[in-house]
């Protein structure tokens, strides 16, 4: 179970970006959050994946509250997750070819052993073939970059998947392909799953159930709003 | 539009353009193969394909802006008020003067990038206008960039605002305005919608097909189907660097639907229809095969495809879906 409990966040304590949300997810659920540009939705998602620390409320995984963010976080919690973000040439350092950026969480975590079955298992399932594993990320296309991205997410088998606008700079063809590595891995691995994003089309086909924002936090507190 | 309407002299007419990439080592890529096509003013072409099928190489070409290792062949014969010239071969003074922003408006695909970080929108506006128009500096100018502003739909409490200041819908109309604000006939708009969420990619393609209906000529590239529907005449599909299918666009996103293989995968990876993506990879563009470069992906290839189709009828595929055949991913209601 994965539960954030009145989670206040934001980036000045004054102004807070969330206010009071509370969003709570099943093993092997996948969950849809719709919401505007801006409204909040990933700073929600970095809470959840243990990258941003709130200023107060709890995320609490299979029981036990997080008391770490970012590399301050316990390996065994921040492992639990597997991220994903909008932009893959953001979060690919351009120096790794595409075998080492997948291989970079095993690495890390001292499991160098297993990088190279890893990658055989991964490559072929979110379709990177040939040649591609030994370019770097200048060298291939936005959906390439991102199906590496999603390979890197999945190698350390993590509990939790966090999809932050996965798919809102790739074609339709790539979005349902990487949509389809998500899902078999979620059905083969009782894994969580938060998609974080603004298509509803989209979350509707894909999740179990779709959230939107305006839910998710109590009402304003305005006394006098009507 | 109606049938009725007699079809306008074209505004733009693009014939066999080819762009290559000259690399190392003797490689070359194949950027661009043989595209053509027409549009007139008023209408709407959209370009749509996968990330590196080479949209936005042809749009480069013909605004002159191709990177120095580049070769463009083909005419891209561009015919307004202003005489007919050919984009290709056109100097770059004559680009530079007479072409860009004054005959063809580009909305770009990141307006954050495209407007300058330090001075606010109003400055730039009127920068553009005095550029493009000569309107000297003073009340009058000062008049026009405003009602350049309006025309894009941008608020006027907006303009002292600087770039960073504005949302993401806001900063588009921006760079929408500047585009307008030569009053070009052809507006060319790279992915315009990519990153905003789906009102405001609503928003931005009701506008720019306002704009259109005003007497401009767009040709609009995304890789958004959803918006393409929204906005588009005519669609053009491009797979590795050629025009496979071009089709109006009613046909092609109701019944009949695509005829090519390739769009009609293409379309039934969206996730309102069957959300199933295409089979393996496109090809890379620097190692294309001799036939048709879509085959290796393609249900329907047989030993024929090993010769390139040419495009006929709207579609270039040895075996197209035939146009009578009822569609087979009718959309749920």
């Amino acid at each position: 179970m994965l539960e954030l409990r009145d989670i206040i966040a934001g980036y000045d304590r004054r102004t807070p970006v969330l206010r009071g949300v509370s969003l709570t997810l099943a093993p092997g659920e996948a969950v849809g959050l719709l919401g505007p540009s801006g409204c909040g939705k990933s700073t929600l998602a970095r809470v959840a994946a243990l990258l941003h620390r709130p200023d107060a409320g709890t995320v609490v995984l299979d029981g036990t509250p997080a008391r770490g963010w970012r590399h301050r976080a316990p390996r065994a919690q921040r492992t639990a997750f597997g991220v994903l973000f909008q932009q893959p040439r953001l979060s690919a350092d351009p120096r790794l070819r595409l075998a080492d950026l997948i291989a970079e969480p095993l690495r890390a975590t001292g499991r160098p052993a297993e990088v190279a079955s890893r990658l055989d298992e991964l490559a072929p399932l979110v379709g990177l073939g040939g040649d591609l594993l030994t370019r770097r990320p200048h060298e291939v296309s936005d959906g390439q970059l991102q199906r590496a991205c999603l390979a890197r997410a999945l190698v350390l088998r993590p509990r939790w998947l966090i999809c932050d606008e996965m798919t809102a700079m790739l074609d339709a063809s790539t979005t349902a392909a990487l949509v389809a590595v998500v899902e078999t891995y979620r059905r083969e691995t009782g894994a969580g799953v938060l998609a974080v994003g603004h298509d509803r089309t989209l979350l509707h086909r894909w999740c179990d159930r779709t959230v939107h924002w305006t839910d998710l936090a109590p009402a304003p507190a305005n006394p006098g709003a009507a | 539009m109606t049938a009725a309407d007699p079809a306008p002299a074209p505004l733009l007419t693009v014939r066999g353009l080819t762009v290559r990439f000259r690399m190392p080592r003797g490689r070359s890529v194949a950027a661009v193969t043989d595209a053509a096509f027409d549009l007139a003013p008023g209408s709407c072409l959209v370009l749509v394909g996968e990330s590196g099928c080479g949209k936005s190489v042809l749009a480069s070409a013909l605004l002159g802006l191709l990177p120095g290792n580049a070769e463009a062949t083909g005419t891209a014969r561009l015919t307004d008020r202003h005489g007919s010239t050919d984009l290709l071969t056109a100097p770059e003074a004559e680009l530079a003067r007479t072409v860009r922003g004054r005959r063809i408006g580009l909305i770009p695909q990141s307006p954050a990038a495209h407007l300058t970080p330090v001075r606010t929108v109003r400055s730039q506006l009127e920068e553009t206008v005095r550029e493009l128009t000569g309107t000297p500096r003073g009340t009058a100018l000062r008049a026009a960039a405003v009602r350049t502003a309006a025309r894009a739909a941008f608020p006027a409490d907006h303009l002292d605002r600087y770039p960073h200041q504005l949302s993401g819908g806001l900063a588009q109309r921006a760079a929408t305005a500047l585009a307008l604000a030569g009053d070009a006939p052809l507006l060319l708009a790279d992915e315009p919608t990519t990153g905003l969420d789906r009102e405001l990619v609503d928003r931005t393609t009701d506008e720019l097909r306002r704009h259109t209906r005003a007497g401009h000529a767009l040709l609009m590239i995304t890789h958004d189907l959803a918006a393409a529907e929204r906005i588009a005449d005519r669609v053009a599909v491009m797979y590795a660097g050629r025009i496979v299918e071009l089709a109006d666009a009613r046909r092609f996103f109701g019944t009949p639907g695509p005829r090519h293989p390739y769009a009609r995968a293409l379309l039934d990876a969206l996730p309102d229809r069957a959300f199933t993506p295409l089979p393996g990879m496109p090809p890379e563009l620097g190692a294309l095969p001799p036939g048709c470069a879509f085959a290796a992906r393609c249900d329907r290839a047989t030993p024929a495809c090993a010769t390139p189709p040419a495009l006929r009828d709207g579609v270039a595929c040895h075996h197209p879906v035939p146009p009578d055949r009822e569609t087979d991913h009718a959309r749920t209601a």
